[in-house]
C-alpha cells in the first residue's frame, strides 16, 4: 500500500474538500449545466451503465425467446426490433459513452491538465450522445409514423439497403435509427476533436508524447479513429435519409443504385468501431496490468507502435465482412491478409502484457480478475477472429452464431470484462471510496461462468449451421440443448452485472475510504484527493517520466534514468 | 501559475511549447469532414453513367468557371486578411476579409443560379435519376459547408466593422481561416470529380 | 489456485466438445438433419472443411501455448504470503524479445494466408464444366424461387439437383438473384454462403455426393420472417432426376371433378400472384403453384404440404409464418374446401 509519507498531498493538492450542501434542484442544476470534464465524465459512465441494463433486458429476452424452438414468448417482429436495438444500444449507446467517459475523466488527470480543451464542447458532445440515445428510444412510443405501422427500427443493426428503403421499411422507425445515429455521431465527433486537442495541447510540462501514460496514447489513436470512422457513418445516414426523405436512389436498387456501395459504406465505419471500442479496453490493461504487477509496461514503444499499427490496419479490413456478397476472388485475398496482420500488432499486445507480468508480485484484487479474464478471453476472441479471416471458412461462419460468439467474445468478453476492471479500479479515485471487494469477486466469479456458459457454448450452433438473426429454429436441427445453456448463462451473466449495479451504489455510500492512491499507482491521477477538486491540480504538475508517481516514491530508483 | 516539479532534484529540461488547441481542433474538424467528403465523392464516382434515365450530366451541367474563380480568389484574398491582421492593420484586413465574403457569395448564388436552371429548364431533381441524386448531394454537402463558412466569416466582419477584433485574434482568425481554405481546397475536388471526370 | 483449475478444465470441456461434435460428422456421409459445416458432402464444403481444421489445429496449438504461459505466469509470479513488500525489478522491454514475437506471428500470417488464398481460387475460379446444371436462384420475401433455364422450370422452396460422383461430377451452377431485399444462400452441408443481392448477379457451385435432402435456411437477415425462409435441397439420382424435370414440364393437372376450385383461384385474388400454367393465373410475387403438391412443404418449410395444413395456410397465413406477405384471402368455408381440393390435385 501507498507510503502515506509522501509528499503527494502538499505538492499537487493544496486544498483540502469543500463538503457543500445544496438543495435537490441545485445538485441537478449543477450536474447539467456542468463543463467539468469529471462530471461529464461521470454522466457518460452513468449512462453507459443505464444502456447495459436497458440492452443487456433486452438480450434476456431475447435468449428467452431462443431458449426452445419453436417458442412463442415473443412474435417476430418484437422479436426483430429488440435484436436491432440489442445491438444499436450496445454499440452507440454503452459501448462508446463508457469509453468517452473514462477518457473524459482520466484523460485530463493523467496528463496534467485542468480541464479538457473545450469544456463547453465537451458538454455539447455528451447531450448530443444523450439526445440521440434517448431519440433512438423514443422510437418504441413514437415510431409508427403517418402509416400506423413499424415502431421500434427492426433492420439489424447494419441496416443492410435495401431493406431500409420505404418500400420494406414503411413508418418512421428506420428514421428514428438513422438520426439518432447521426446526432450521436455528431456527439462523438465532437468527443474526439476534444480529446485529440487535449492531449496534443493540454500536457502539463515535461509530458512529452513519449511520456504520457499509455491510457492516453490509445485514446489518442482511438479519438482520431473516430475522426475518420464515425463519419462516414455519418455519410452513409445523410444518403439513407436523403433516400427515404427526399427519393434520392443511393440505394435503391430499383433505380440503379447498389444495396453493396451501403454495406462498404457501413463497414468502413463498422469495423473500425470494433477497434474503437478494444483500444480503450487495451487502455484500461495498460494501466491496471502494471499497477497489480508492480513491474513497469514491459515495452513501451512496441505498445505504441502496436496500438498506431491497429488503427492503421484496421481502415483496410472492413471487407471481411462482405466475404459473402460476392466480391472478386483477388478482393477476398486481399481483405484476408489485411485482416490476418491484425493479428500481429494484437500478438505483440498480448506477449507485452504477459512480460509486464512476468517476474511481478502479482495482486489479485478485483480489477486484476477482471484484467486476468480479459486477457484469456481476448485471446479466444482473437483466434476466432483468425478462423474468420479465412474467407472460405468464412463462408460458412459468416452470419452464423459462431460470428455472434466471436464478437460477443470481443465485446463482453474483452471490452466489457476490461470496463468492468477498470470501474473497480477507478471507483475509489472518483469517489473516495473503496468498491466492497467481497461483492466485486462475487461479482466477477458469477459474470465468468455465465459469460462461458454463454459464449463457449454459443460457437457451436454456428458451427451446425445455425443463422443468427432468426426469432426461431426447427425442433429436429439438433440447437435446443445448446441454446437452452446459452440462455442460461446469459441469465447468470444478468445477475451478475445486478450485483455490480449494487455494489456500485452500496459503494458510494458505505465503502471503506479510499484515500489518494490506494491502489499504490504511478500515473498523475492518483496524486489528486479523492475525488479530485474541480480544478483538478493546484499547481500544474512536472513530470519527468512516464510513471511520475513512481519516481516520488522510489527517489533512490527512479524511472527517468532508465528511459 | 506557479509549477511545482514533484521531484525537485530532477534534471532541468528544454523549454515547454504545446500546439495551439484551436489549431489541433480544427485539424481534427478537417480530417473529420473529409472522410464525409471522401465517401460522398465516392459515391458520386461509382454512380457515374449508372443512371438509367436521363438527363445524363453531358447534356445538363455546364462548366462553373466564374463561380470557381471567384471561389478560388476567395482563398488568395483571405490569404492576404490573414497577413494584415497579423500586422495589426485592421481596416486593410476588413477590407480583405469583406472581398472573400463577397466572393464566397457569389459563388453561392453562382451555384443557386445552376440548380434553379437544372431543376426548373432541365428538370432535374434529387429523385430523377442517380446522376440527381448524387449530383445535389455532393455539390449541396459542399455549397452548406460555404454557407458555414460564411456565416463565421460575417461574424468575425460583424466584430471587425464595431471595432472589436485586433492583432490578438490572429490566431483564431487564422484557425477560421484554415476552414475557408479547406472548404476551397474541396471545391478542387468537387469540381474534378462533378465537372471533368463525370461529364 | 481456483483460476487455474477453472482454466484447465475449460480446456479439457472446449477438446471434449470439439471432439464430439466434430468427429462423428465429419466422417459421417449423406445428409444430416443437423446441418454441420463439419459433416460436408460436396466439393466446396469439403475443400472448406479440410482448411478449417488446419486453421484449427494452429489456432488450437496458439492458443496451448499462450495460455500455458499466462497460466503459468499467474501461478508463479502471484504475490506470496510472506512478501517482504518489496518492489519487484523493474524491466523496461527488451528488443530481441518483442523482436521474436514480431517475428512467428508474421510466419504464421504467411503460411495461413497462402493456404487460404489457394482455396478461395480453388473454389471461387473453378472452372464450370460444360455439362453442369444451371440453375437461377432468386430470393423472395420469404421463399426462394428455383428457375432451370435449360429445362423451362420454374420451382419453389425446394431444390432439385442431380447427385454427383467423384468419378461422374455433375455440379449445378447458381446465378444468385433477389427480387427485393438481401438474402443469402445457405446449405453448411454442401457450400459455403453466398449472398443474392437485388441489382448484383452472385454465383455459387454445389456436386452434392449423396442422394437425399439437406436443410439450410436464408442466412441474411431480410425482414419480418427471415427465420422461416428454409432451405431443402433434394438430390436426386439420375433417373428420379429425370422423372421429376418431367413432371415439372408438364403443365398442370385439368381433372373436371375440382373445376369449382379452379374458378375460386381463378376469380380471387390468388391469380395476382400465383401461377398455374394453363390457368389465367400469372402472377410472380408469390410461387408458381403449377406442382405444387410435388413439395413437401408449404411456405418455404414452415409447414408440411397436406390437405389440412393448406387449408389452414389459406386461411390464415399468420398461423404458421405471422408477417409473411401472403394475405389471408377472407374465403368462407366453402370456397377453401373447394380451393383446398383443387390445390391438392396439382402433382
Amino acid at each position: 500500500m501507498a507510503d502515506q509519507a509522501l509528499p503527494i498531498r502538499g505538492t499537487l493538492d493544496l486544498t483540502p474538500a469543500q463538503s457543500k450542501r445544496d438543495g435537490m434542484l441545485e445538485i441537478l442544476h449543477d450536474w447539467i449545466t456542468t463543463v467539468d470534464h469529471k462530471k461529464l465524465g461521470i454522466l457518460y459512465i452513468l449512462y453507459a451503465i443505464l444502456f447495459l441494463l436497458v440492452g443487456g433486458a433486452e438480450a434476456l429476452f431475447i435468449r428467452i425467446q431462443l431458449a426452445f424452438p419453436n417458442n412463442h414468448f415473443m412474435s417476430p417482429q418484437v422479436y426483430n426490433r429488440f435484436f436491432t436495438m440489442h445491438g444499436t444500444t450496445m454499440v452507440f449507446l454503452m459501448g462508446m459513452p463508457a469509453i468517452f467517459g473514462f477518457a473524459n475523466y482520466l484523460v485530463p488527470l493523467m496528463i496534467g491538465a485542468r480541464d479538457m480543451a473545450f469544456p463547453r464542447l465537451n458538454a455539447f458532445s455528451f447531450w448530443m450522445t444523450a439526445f440521440g440515445g434517448l431519440f433512438i428510444y423514443y422510437s418504441f412510443l413514437g415510431g409508427s409514423g403517418l402509416y400506423g405501422v413499424g415502431n421500434a427500427p427492426d433492420v439489424g443493426w447494419f441496416a443492410y439497403a435495401p431493406l431500409t428503403a420505404r418500400a420494406f421499411s414503411p413508418g418512421n422507425a428506420t428514421d428514428y435509427w438513422a438520426v439518432g445515429l447521426i446526432a450521436s455521431g455528431f456527439g462523438t465527433i465532437g468527443s474526439g476533436i476534444n480529446i485529440v486537442a487535449t492531449i496534443f495541447s493540454m500536457r502539463c510540462k515535461g509530458m512529452t508524447l513519449m511520456r504520457m501514460p499509455l491510457f492516453v496514447w490509445l485514446n489518442l489513436t482511438v479519438s482520431a479513429l473516430v475522426l475518420i470512422t464515425i463519419t462516414p457513418l455519418t455519410a452513409a445516414q445523410i444518403m439513407l435519409c436523403i433516400d427515404r426523405y427526399l427519393g434520392g436512389h443511393f440505394f435503391d436498387t430499383q433505380a440503379g443504385g447498389s444495396a453493396v456501395v451501403w454495406m462498404h459504406f457501413f463497414w468502413i465505419f463498422g469495423h473500425p468501431e470494433v477497434y474503437v471500442l478494444v483500444l480503450p479496453a487495451f487502455a484500461i490493461a495498460n494501466e491496471i496490468i502494471p499497477v497489480f504487477s508492480r513491474k513497469a509496461i514491459f515495452g513501451y514503444p512496441a505498445m505504441v507502435t502496436a496500438s498506431v499499427g491497429i488503427a492503421f490496419i484496421s481502415l483496410s479490413v472492413w471487407a471481411h465482412h462482405m466475404f459473402t456478397v460476392g466480391m472478386t476472388s483477388a478482393s477476398n485475398a486481399f481483405f484476408t491478409l489485411s485482416t490476418m496482420l491484425v493479428g500481429i500488432p494484437t500478438g505483440i499486445k498480448i506477449f507485452n502484457w504477459l512480460a509486464t507480468m512476468w517476474g511481478g508480485k502479482i495482486r489479485f484484487a478485483t480489477p486484476m480478475l477482471f484484467m486476468t479474464a480479459f486477457l484469456f478471453q481476448f485471446l479466444i476472441a482473437g483466434l476466432t477472429g483468425i478462423m474468420l479471416s479465412v474467407s472460405p471458412w468464412d463462408w460458412q461462419l459468416h452470419n452464423s452464431y459462431f460470428v455472434v460468439a466471436h464478437f460477443h467474445y470481443v465485446l463482453v468478453g474483452a471490452i466489457l470484462t476490461a470496463i468492468f476492471g477498470g470501474l473497480y479500479f477507478w471507483f475509489p479515485k472518483v469517489t473516495g471510496r473503496m468498491m466492497d471487494e467481497r461483492l466485486g469477486k462475487i461479482n466477477f466469479w458469477l459474470f465468468l461462468i455465465g459469460f462461458h456458459l454463454t459464449f463457449d457454448v454459443m460457437h457451436i450452433p454456428g458451427i451446425l449451421g445455425m443463422p443468427r438473426s432468426i426469432y426461431t429454429y426447427e425442433a429436429n436441427r439438433g440447437w435446443g440443448t445448446l441454446n437452452l445453456i446459452v440462455s442460461i448463462g446469459a441469465a447468470i451473466q444478468g445477475i451478475a452485472v445486478l450485483i455490480f449495479a449494487y455494489n456500485m451504489v452500496i459503494s458510494l455510500f458505505k465503502g471503506e475510504k479510499a484515500g489518494n492512491d490506494p491502489w499504490d499507482a504511478w500515473t498523475l491521477e492518483w496524486a489528486c484527493s479523492s475525488p479530485p477538486p474541480s480544478y483538478n491540480f493546484a499547481t500544474e504538475p512536472v513530470v519527468i517520466s512516464r510513471r511520475p508517481l513512481w519516481d516520488l516514491k522510489h527517489p533512490e530508483d527512479p524511472d527517468w534514468k532508465y528511459e | 501559475m506557479s509549477a511545482v516539479p514533484i521531484i525537485p532534484d530532477a534534471p532541468q529540461e528544454q523549454p515547454w511549447h504545446l500546439p495551439s488547441r484551436g489549431r489541433v481542433a480544427m485539424y481534427c474538424l478537417i480530417l473529420g469532414e473529409s472522410a464525409i467528403f471522401i465517401i460522398f465523392v465516392v459515391a458520386y464516382v461509382f454512380y457515374i453513367g449508372k443512371s438509367l434515365t436521363g438527363p445524363t450530366p453531358q447534356q445538363v451541367l455546364e462548366i462553373p468557371i466564374f463561380n470557381s474563380i471567384c471561389l478560388f480568389s476567395s482563398s488568395v484574398t483571405i490569404m492576404l486578411a490573414e497577413r494584415h491582421i497579423e500586422h495589426n492593420r485592421i481596416k486593410q484586413f476588413g477590407l480583405w476579409w469583406a472581398a472573400t465574403i463577397v466572393l464566397g457569395l457569389i459563388f453561392l448564388i453562382g451555384t443557386g443560379a445552376e440548380w434553379y436552371k437544372l431543376i426548373y429548364k432541365d428538370g432535374l431533381t434529387i429523385s430523377t435519376n442517380l446522376f440527381g441524386t448524387t449530383f445535389y448531394s455532393l455539390v449541396g454537402l459542399h455549397a452548406s459547408h460555404v454557407i458555414v463558412g460564411l456565416i463565421g466569416l460575417s461574424l468575425v466582419l460583424a466584430f471587425t466593422i464595431t471595432g472589436h477584433v485586433n492583432e490578438k485574434h490572429s490566431e483564431r482568425i487564422q484557425i477560421l481561416a484554415l476552414y475557408w481554405h479547406f472548404v476551397d481546397a474541396i471545391w478542387v475536388v468537387v469540381f474534378t470529380v462533378v465537372y471533368i471526370l463525370g461529364r | 489456485m481456483l483460476l487455474e483449475r477453472h482454466r484447465a478444465k475449460r480446456v479439457t470441456a472446449l477438446l471434449f466438445a470439439l471432439a464430439a461434435f466434430i468427429l462423428p460428422r465429419a466422417y459421417a456421409s449423406g445428409p444430416q438433419a443437423t446441418p454441420s459445416i463439419f459433416a460436408p458432402d460436396s466439393t466446396p464444403a469439403i475443400g472448406i472443411y479440410g482448411l478449417s481444421l488446419f486453421v484449427l489445429q494452429i489456432t488450437g496449438a496458439i492458443f496451448l501455448v499462450v495460455a500455458g504461459l499466462l497460466t503459468y505466469v499467474i501461478i508463479r509470479y502471484r504475490v506470496k504470503n510472506n512478501d517482504d513488500g518489496r518492489e519487484p525489478a523493474q524491466i523496461y522491454g527488451s528488443t530481441q524479445v518483442e523482436l521474436a514475437w514480431t517475428v512467428i506471428p508474421i510466419l504464421i500470417v504467411v503460411v495461413l494466408f497462402l493456404t487460404t488464398a489457394r482455396m478461395i481460387f480453388a473454389i471461387q475460379d473453378a472452372p464450370r464444366p460444360t455439362t453442369a446444371l444451371d440453375v437461377s436462384v432468386v430470393g423472395h420475401q420469404f421463399w426462394w424461387e428455383f428457375r432451370y433455364p435449360q429445362q423451362g422450370i420454374v420451382a419453389a422452396n425446394e431444390l432439385h439437383v442431380p447427385v454427383s460422383s467423384t468419378g461422374q461430377p455433375n455440379p449445378t451452377y447458381m446465378k444468385l438473384l433477389s427480387a427485393d431485399v438481401d438474402h443469402s444462400f445457405w446449405v453448411p452441408q454442401l457450400a459455403g454462403k453466398t449472398d443474392l443481392i437485388p441489382n448484383h448477379v452472385n454465383e455459387m457451385w454445389i456436386d452434392p455426393l449423396h442422394t437425399g435432402l439437406y436443410v439450410g435456411q436464408c442466412a441474411q437477415f431480410c425482414g419480418t420472417e427471415h427465420a422461416k425462409m428454409l432451405l431443402r435441397v433434394y438430390v436426386d439420382s439420375p433417373d428420379q432426376f429425370a422423372a421429376w424435370v418431367k413432371n415439372q414440364q408438364l403443365p398442370a393437372v385439368q381433372d373436371p371433378a375440382v373445376a369449382a376450385g379452379r374458378h375460386v383461384f381463378e376469380t380471387q385474388a390468388c391469380m395476382n400472384c400465383h401461377t398455374i400454367r394453363g390457368t389465367v393465373g400469372t402472377g410472380h410475387f408469390g410461387p408458381d403453384l403449377t406442382h405444387l403438391m410435388s413439395r413437401d412443404t408449404l411456405a418455404s418449410g414452415a409447414a408440411l404440404n397436406n390437405p389440412q395444413n393448406l387449408r389452414q395456410w389459406i386461411k390464415d397465413p399468420d398461423s404458421f409464418k405471422p408477417g409473411s406477405l401472403m394475405p389471408a384471402m377472407q374465403l368462407n368455408d366453402e370456397q377453401l374446401d373447394q380451393l383446398t381440393a383443387y390445390l391438392a390435385t396439382l402433382k
